[in-house]
């Protein structure tokens, strides 16, 4: 008898408080697999956001260090080089990145910090309960838009992958999603592939993961995942952006 | 060609009745327990005809809360 | 050790390293530039980091991670630039870590100028960012007492596991003085056994936050904070007064400003007036108890700063309503001359002396 599938120690036991099929919970655990494969579990430290994973320190089961929201490449920046031996990670939803946070994000990759980013893009606000995200696609409702999103009002939602990819520090950038098995193996890889570019000492990664927000979009977790499927993915192509060999 | 067969345990109590576990299923065997809650006042998922598993681990890929643990049992 | 001429922001730097600060995170700003300057040459050749961050927000914000990576640490700034830090200032308080944080300010609101002010003792004082928190802050007079500060400063902040806040001006960043480095009083410093270092598989994860989403939770870390808040004030109070039992007018000031009103006190004494001085030198905690040594019979008390009346809340305070309380002011850059004290002084005796 083989265990086919078991529970990494890259996570602690503690129930999220994530809504019922938010794909969250998917990605921490990619995350918590990667660094526990990579070897780099005990010497990782992590830094979690402001919004729905604010409470990630609570489920990485490594050092963990809470940001204030928008400010987890600086918090990881000053840990990352006083430290440079550790292994540091932020883990950033799209209203902590590619809102309040494009500053310290963009800078962190342009600088070439050697850290890596998981950015969970839903196009929505989720903890604070529905409001438009700059991620929200045109036409898309939320609570800050109660008519859908206007392009002529809030203008088209934006590209983080593909902003970070015209930065030279940013060494690996990659969109994948987690809405089959198939694509949740895609993205274990390209996070991996992310987490070694810091290992190696290349420079800044980041993975963008679109994910779902059963709660906010008004739908249920596998309506969820078509709904993104469907609308998400022609907006935010699927892809790798930068690799390592790429730029050298 | 020897059939591969699967078992599947769910740590019950942590699921939060999302259903993406079912969605996955190629051989369609997990459903949502409609008659009971678990302690989060869930529908927890559970496997009747547990022989029809193939363990592909489909089911525990697409879980959000770490509920599922897939072994294969010949082979 | 010999004394040597160095300018008030080098000093900054040169006391720092001297306190095995070897990281810096800032962004440049007058009159404070000289500092990141310095530490931008000096901290690679002990193999520390300069970083010059893309915002004061981040660069506060790196100073959080440096402080929970359990390593001293500092950033410095003006007045608009320590406004910016408020939201990490506030972060670092809440999730108690130590570091050091220098404000050399300048004149306000806004933009404000470049001139030498000290508009920022109600931000340093009453906290500045959100939440019921306090930092250290002192207020050094001179060069050597601003060395002396920094490196005592570290140990304070390791100590209580707090932020402590320098607060100068740009008249004392700007000054050269000699100076001497030397040790500070002994203290016992806690393990930083709290800090992200990597669990190393041996400990259970160090986490640093300032969340308590539960209220009974979040009221039991600030009781916490105000406990420590409490010990800080007991233990750590500086003041240096000046005659005060036996003044007939007692001028409050600190920092640069306490300089010129000692030049004041030496005229008004060759005149035959009795002024006395309590100069604070930790803003906070504050040195309430020291006015209840002034002469009982004493006219009023002055309070010269350069804005339009902060510290005098404080001085109001700690009179208790025993004495009136006067104020001379000049702000946007201007600095007090000691002529002008001096004429408030004999106002504030009443044409007697």
């Amino acid at each position: 008898m083989a265990v086919v599938f078991q529970k990494t120690r890259g996570l602690t036991d503690v129930s999220t408080h994530y809504c019922p099929g938010c794909t969250h919970g998917i990605i921490h655990r990619l995350v918590g697999e990667v660094l526990e494969e990579l070897g780099v579990l005990d010497n990782a430290i992590g830094v979690a956001p402001v919004g729905c994973s604010v409470l990630a320190y609570k489920y990485f089961n490594c050092d963990m260090h809470e940001a204030a929201h928008g400010r987890a490449p600086a918090v990881a920046t000053g840990i990352k080089r006083v430290r440079p031996e550790n292994f540091v990670f932020t883990y950033q939803g799209d209203g902590d990145l590619a809102s309040i946070g494009t500053a310290e994000i963009v800078h962190a990759a342009h600088r070439g910090e050697k850290i890596s980013t998981i950015f969970v893009n839903n196009a929505i606000y989720g903890m604070t309960g529905g409001q438009m995200a700059p991620t929200t696609l045109i036409g898309q409702k939320a609570t800050t838009a109660p008519l859908g999103r206007s392009e002529a009002h809030s203008g088209k939602p934006i590209k983080m992958s593909e902003l970070l990819a015209t930065i030279d520090g940013a060494k690996f950038v990659e969109r994948v999603t987690v809405t089959t098995p198939g694509h949740v193996r895609k993205a274990k890889k390209a996070i991996k592939e992310c987490f070694k570019v810091q290992i190696e000492g290349k420079g800044f990664g980041i993975v963008e993961v679109l994910s779902t927000c059963p709660t906010n979009w008004g739908l249920t977790p596998e309506e969820a995942l078509r709904w993104l499927e469907d609308n998400m993915i022609p907006y935010y192509p699927l892809g790798n952006f930068r690799k390592p060999e790429e730029v050298e | 060609m020897a059939k591969v067969k699967g078992k599947v345990t769910f740590q019950e109590d942590l699921c939060k009745g999302c259903g993406l576990c079912v969605s996955v299923c190629p051989v369609k065997i997990i459903s949502l327990d409609n008659d009971r809650i678990n302690a989060k006042g869930y529908h927890p998922a559970g496997i009747v005809e547990m022989d029809k598993c193939i363990a592909c681990a489909n089911c525990a890929t697409m879980c959000p809360d770490l509920v599922i643990t897939v072994e294969r049992l010949n082979k | 050790m010999a004394k040597v001429l160095m300018k008030g922001n080098e000093a900054i730097g040169a006391a720092a390293i001297k306190a095995g600060c070897k990281y810096f995170f800032g962004y440049p700003i007058t009159p404070q530039s000289e500092l990141p300057e310095y530490m931008a040459r000096e901290l690679p050749k002990i193999g520390g980091i300069f970083l010059q961050a893309e915002s004061e927000i981040a660069a506060i914000n790196m100073v959080y991670g440096a402080a929970g990576a359990g390593v001293r640490v500092m950033t410095s700034s003006s007045s608009p630039g320590i406004s910016l830090k408020q939201e990490g200032i506030s972060y670092i308080a809440g999730a108690e870590l130590p570091c050091l944080i220098v404000n050399i300010m300048r004149g306000g609101p806004g933009l404000g100028s470049i001139q030498p002010s000290q508009t920022d003792y109600f931000q340093a004082t009453r906290g500045g960012g959100n939440g019921d928190y306090r930092l250290v802050v002192l207020a050094p007079a001179n060069v050597q007492e601003l060395v002396d500060l920094i490196i005592e400063g570290f140990d304070i902040a390791d100590q209580y596991r707090n932020p402590v806040m320098i607060l100068g001006d740009g008249m004392i960043g700007q000054m050269m003085e000699p100076v001497e480095f030397k040790e500070p009083k002994q203290r016992e410093l806690p393990e930083k056994d709290w800090a992200t270092t990597g669990t190393g598989g041996n400990r259970k994860p160090n986490i640093i936050n300032s969340l308590y989403l539960a209220p009974e939770e979040l009221e039991e870390h600030n009781v916490k904070l105000q406990a420590k808040y409490k010990t800080i004030k007991e233990n750590e109070v500086k003041v240096e007064s000046y005659n005060i039992e036996d003044a007939d007018v007692v001028i409050a000031a600190y920092g640069t400003t306490s300089r010129i009103a000692r030049t004041a006190i030496s005229q008004l004494e060759k005149e035959g007036y009795k002024v006395g001085l309590i100069r604070p030198i930790t803003l906070w905690p504050y040195p309430y108890s020291e006015f209840d040594k002034i002469n009982p019979n004493c006219k009023g008390i002055l309070t010269v700063e350069m804005n339009t009346g902060q510290m005098i809340d404080d001085v109001k305070i700690a009179v208790k309503g025993k004495y009136s309380v006067y104020f001379y002011g000049r702000t946007g850059g201007m600095v007090p001359t000691p002529n002008e004290i001096i004429e408030k002084v004999k106002e504030v005796y009443g044409g007697e002396k």
